[in-house]
């Protein structure tokens, strides 16, 4: 019977497991170093806030592994030795395989600031990162104040958690606003504005210098490179961003970017081994795209197609519209389709930007200047329905039509206030007024 | 797996620990609670009425302070912070303790209420005497156990309520819906029965307490023959009365369920839903989410269903069989005509929606329907006094007994902070299971999911008071139609990325949804769904 590996037991991993399973009856086992089972890295925040523990993360029940003889096995894989199609793991134990896929994740960037390895400075990706911010930061007492680095998803989820423990957070964010290289100005600043009314000191457009350590080799301040002022802290959240965790693969032979080289079939230029998820780097962009792309649902695709593939049924990895999603303290987020933010805005593409008077609303239509095409909608503290979107982007709907059906594709709770008349008459004034 | 080492310390720190208002709602609310107490220890009041209204103002401003402390310097939003580390909402020993006070409440409720103060002969004394005076205000008559029981049950809805809709004050539909629980509990619940009470004096009125709202079979006495009586000898209201009760159930309640799902009934009329959704809402992630619980709770809500249904024949054919010539419906018709009706539904669930039902279901339905019609075969044909193989009225005393008090009152309500909030209404209401059926069956209700955009978090399985596991369909794309679901909407609530939306729409594809939407392209999703 054939052996399919996969290292890493996350959202891509496990689902090529479920499916190759669901095709098949291979044999299939999956490695993981960090925990037992498969638990929903985007809900680790919520343990720290106490809102679930980790048993509520995982998604299936202990039994499901059994039943579906999936074999779960906790280890770190030290090498691939493809020629031998074995894996060498810490404890020096070996494990044979026929196809190898590395669902291996990411890991968070540090850019060789002093300092950056200091105790009491980490990021936020693993459950150990969780295990280590429940040490460094159990308490205001133990904790007077956190600095966090780097203004991105990670980072804004770091400071709400911090948040609810009533420590004092100061947000250094590089860009001049809250992640404007993705969010239009309009957006970016009014989440500028939420995370100041939640108390927390966010500084924009300044970069960390150097991490500075007590006696006993702890963070105990950071400083600030534009005016040089040091900011005394007990913890420092590293939240640049992520980067794919390939460091023991890098004498493996297999071909390494930034991440793990992959074609559209998501093989790697070694036979029979294959990388999804966050570690999987296209040669070629897929469209907007980027070759990287560190997102729950692209993991989930990516390890859907695959399992199509090992089952013999070879199939490129082919993602539909985009759409993201998140969730900045109280406001959620959708978009769909492309929404580019200001300093990288094509020059083809125009935004009708729609704000509501409570500054906790907004969206942001992009349209493409000659046809009138609608691109892509950010919405902000409203609910919109997937397939609707995913059905006008496809039917290549125009926004006057869009705005004009807005409605159809609402989908907030029941008797929630609707704004579809107001963004109408936002967007005819607008139009007028052009 | 290791485990964080929590802080120990007393004192509490944020999210768990209380701020001065908090502090000062705490004290207030244990003072009112004391003055009941004392009054139970037979302290004698001198002004009841000043007293009485010490204590429930103390005991709701209390509540509602708590509920300011706690909301109202946060900015609106989903704020359940601390929650697993609290002791009272996390089994932690206040939970235990506020379960093991709860659950001797109500043992001295149902089976002691002579400890509350309530004589035989003569005047109330204890906790009891106290709500006499707000007793003869409303009915004319003094407090009983259960007039001091709906008080305090009207008083929590009411004050819990407030708390409920200011922590979702973000939320609309939690705001209307909590209004119409406290709406239904304190008109129908409370008021309406007690004016009805004060009908009696005249000697054309004998009417018993009836709660409009609380339909059979969880009203489950409004067959009783001392409540059949009653309706029946107070005239026209009476058996208007009579008639609106009949009509609930086989007209009113299937109209609606079809519309808008059983949540019209569960979270936004009922009573036990009502003190459920509000005092019990801090307890609402402790029910059981594992697919074990959900198999227990199949089990044993339609056995409890059957049994209600074997219970109630069993009275009405007695109560018919009295004076056989009393009532144009006599005994034989009556029970051929259940057997009918019975039949008629099973034959229509197996014939329209066998496939709808797992496999285990049709094992249940068609195994109760042959329990039932054999029953009443084995009544038929026999010429006894005894109805089926017991007495109808030892079979109602055990259904009071065992349902009634034991299972909706000391388990239901008494281990809100060990099993969470739902435990009658999921495991033991017979009411909800025939929701249920018809919910799962034929109603126009379903939670949709959000095409691809869950991410597995939990937070919508783990809040789900009914322990559904809601991600196990979000994540697959699927649409949540189960029938326990009450339709609180905290799911869609607590979800960060907006994937849940509780909406009534076609039956056409309501199960099944549309073409499972994950973002794929979609030749790959014709290939996943093949399988």
């Amino acid at each position: 019977m054939e052996h399919i590996v996969i290292i890493g037991n996350g959202i891509s991993g496990v689902t090529a497991a479920r499916h190759i399973r669901k095709l098949s009856d291979k044999r299939i086992t999956i490695i993981s170093a960090e925990t037992d089972h498969f638990f929903s890295r985007t809900a680790l925040m919520y343990i720290y806030m106490g809102h679930m523990k980790y048993e509520h993360t995982k998604p299936y029940e202990d039994w499901f592994w059994e039943k579906n003889k999936i074999e779960l096995k906790r280890a770190f894989v030290k090498q691939v030795m493809h020629a031998e199609k074995e894996l060498i793991l810490e404890d020096g134990g070996k494990l044979s395989y026929d196809k190898l896929i590395l669902a291996i994740g990411s890991k968070s960037n540090k850019f060789g600031w002093p300092g950056q390895d200091l105790k009491g400075v980490q990021g936020l990706y693993s459950y150990q990162d969780l295990e280590t911010l429940e040490q460094n930061a159990p308490n205001k007492k133990v904790c007077k104040r956190a600095v966090i680095v780097g203004g991105g998803l990670i980072g804004i989820e770091l400071a709400e958690m911090l948040h609810t423990r009533g420590i004092p957070v100061t947000f250094l964010v590089r860009e001049d606003s809250f992640w404007n290289v993705v969010l239009p100005n309009g957006e970016s600043e009014m989440i500028n504005r939420h995370i100041r009314n939640h108390h927390i000191d966010l500084r924009l457009g300044v970069n960390l210098k150097e991490i500075l350590a007590d006696e006993h080799g702890r963070a105990r301040a950071v400083v600030i490179a534009e005016t040089g002022e040091e900011i005394p802290c007990d913890i420092v959240g590293l939240t640049a961003g992520v980067s794919p965790n390939t460091d023991f693969l890098k004498d493996s032979g297999i071909e390494l970017g930034r991440g793990i080289k992959v074609n559209r079939y998501l093989e790697t230029n070694v036979p029979d081994v294959y990388a999804i998820g966050d570690c999987a780097e296209q040669h070629e962009a897929i469209g907007n795209r980027r070759p990287i792309e560190a997102v729950w649902y692209t993991g989930r695709m990516m390890g859907e197609t695959l399992a199509q593939t090992i089952c013999g049924n070879r199939m490129q990895y082919n993602p539909g519209h985009w759409f993201n999603s998140a969730k900045f303290f109280d406001i959620e987020y959708q978009t769909y389709g492309w929404v580019n933010s200001d300093e990288r805005l094509p020059e083809y593409e125009e935004h009708f930007h729609w704000i509501h008077e409570d500054d906790t609303k907004c969206l942001t239509i992009a349209t493409h200047k000659e046809t009138g095409k609608f691109l892509g909608i950010n919405t902000f503290g409203i609910r919109m329905r997937h397939e609707v979107f995913d059905a006008w982007l496809t039917e290549e709907r125009s926004t006057d039509f869009v705005v004009q059906d807005l409605a159809m594709a609402n989908f907030d709770p029941e008797f929630y206030k609707s704004f579809e008349s107001q963004i109408l008459e936002a967007y005819t004034n607008q139009t007028v007024k052009a | 797996m290791s485990t964080v080492q929590r802080n120990m310390s007393l004192t509490g720190e944020p999210p768990k620990t209380l701020n001065a208002v908090q502090k000062f709602a705490t004290i207030l609310g244990m003072f009112g609670l004391a003055i009941l107490l004392l009054a139970a220890f037979n302290i004698n009041f001198p002004n009841k009425a000043l007293w009485l209204a010490i204590s429930l103002l103390s005991i709701s401003g209390g509540i509602i302070l708590f509920a300011k402390g706690a909301y109202a310097n946060e900015l609106e939003g989903i704020k359940n912070h601390g929650v697993w580390f609290k002791s009272v909402s996390s089994r932690g020993f206040l939970g235990w303790l506020a379960g093991i006070a709860l659950t001797g409440f109500y043992i001295i409720l149902y089976f002691y209420a002579e400890f509350l103060g309530l004589n035989a002969n003569g005047a109330n004394t204890g906790v009891i005497s106290l709500f006499d005076p707000l007793s003869k205000i409303l009915s004319g008559n003094p407090a009983s156990q259960w007039f001091v029981y709906g008080t305090l049950y009207t008083i929590a809805i009411f004050a819990f309520g407030i708390k409920f809709i200011w922590k979702y004050r973000h939320n609309r539909y939690e705001r209307i819906r909590t209004m119409s629980v406290m709406f239904f509990q304190t008109a129908f619940a409370f008021l309406i029965p007690e004016f009805m009470a004060r009908l009696n004096s005249s000697e054309a009125y004998n009417l018993p307490y009836y709660d409009l709202k609380s339909v059979w079979p969880l009203n489950y006495y409004l067959f009783d023959s001392y409540s059949l009586d009653g309706l029946l000898s107070s005239g026209n209201l009476g058996l208007y009365m009579l008639l609106f009760g009949v009509a609930s159930i086989f007209i009113i309640t299937p109209i609606l369920t079809y519309k808008y799902g059983k949540r019209w009934y569960c979270s936004w009329v009922c009573g036990c839903g009502g003190l459920a959704e509000t005092a019990g809402d801090p307890f609402r992630q402790l029910s059981d989410k594992s697919m074990f619980a959900w198999k227990v709770e199949r089990w044993v809500v339609h056995s409890v269903l059957v049994f209600a249904v074997v219970m109630t024949t069993a009275l009405v054919s007695t109560y018919l069989g009295n004076d056989p010539n009393d009532y144009w419906l006599t005994r034989d018709v009556f029970l051929i005509g259940v057997a009918v009706f019975l039949t008629l539904i099973f034959a229509g669930i197996w014939f329209f929606k066998r496939a709808a039902l797992n496999k285990d279901a049709r094992y249940g339905a068609a195994g109760y329907f042959i329990i039932i019609i054999a029953l009443i075969g084995i009544h038929y044909g026999s010429n006894t006094e005894n109805i089926f193989i017991f007495e109808a009225s030892e079979l109602r005393q055990w259904y009071g007994f065992i349902i009634g008090a034991v299972f909706s009152g000391v388990i239901g309500t008494g281990f809100y902070p060990i099993f969470g909030n739902r435990v009658w209404c999921r495991f033991g209401c017979p009411m909800a299971a025939i929701l249920g059926i018809q919910q799962r069956l034929f109603s126009r209700f379903r939670i949709t999911t959000n095409g691809g955009q869950c991410i597995s978090c939990g937070n919508c399985s783990t809040y789900c008071e009914m322990g559904i596991d809601v991600r196990s369909y979000a994540q697959k794309g699927e649409n949540i139609i189960r029938a326990s679901c009450v339709g609180c909407g905290i799911c869609s609530a607590v979800c960060p990325r907006g994937v849940l939306k509780l909406e009534n729409g076609p039956l056409e594809g309501r199960i099944d949804g549309n073409q499972v939407l994950l973002g794929n392209d979609v030749d790959l999703m014709a290939m996943v769904n093949k399988n």
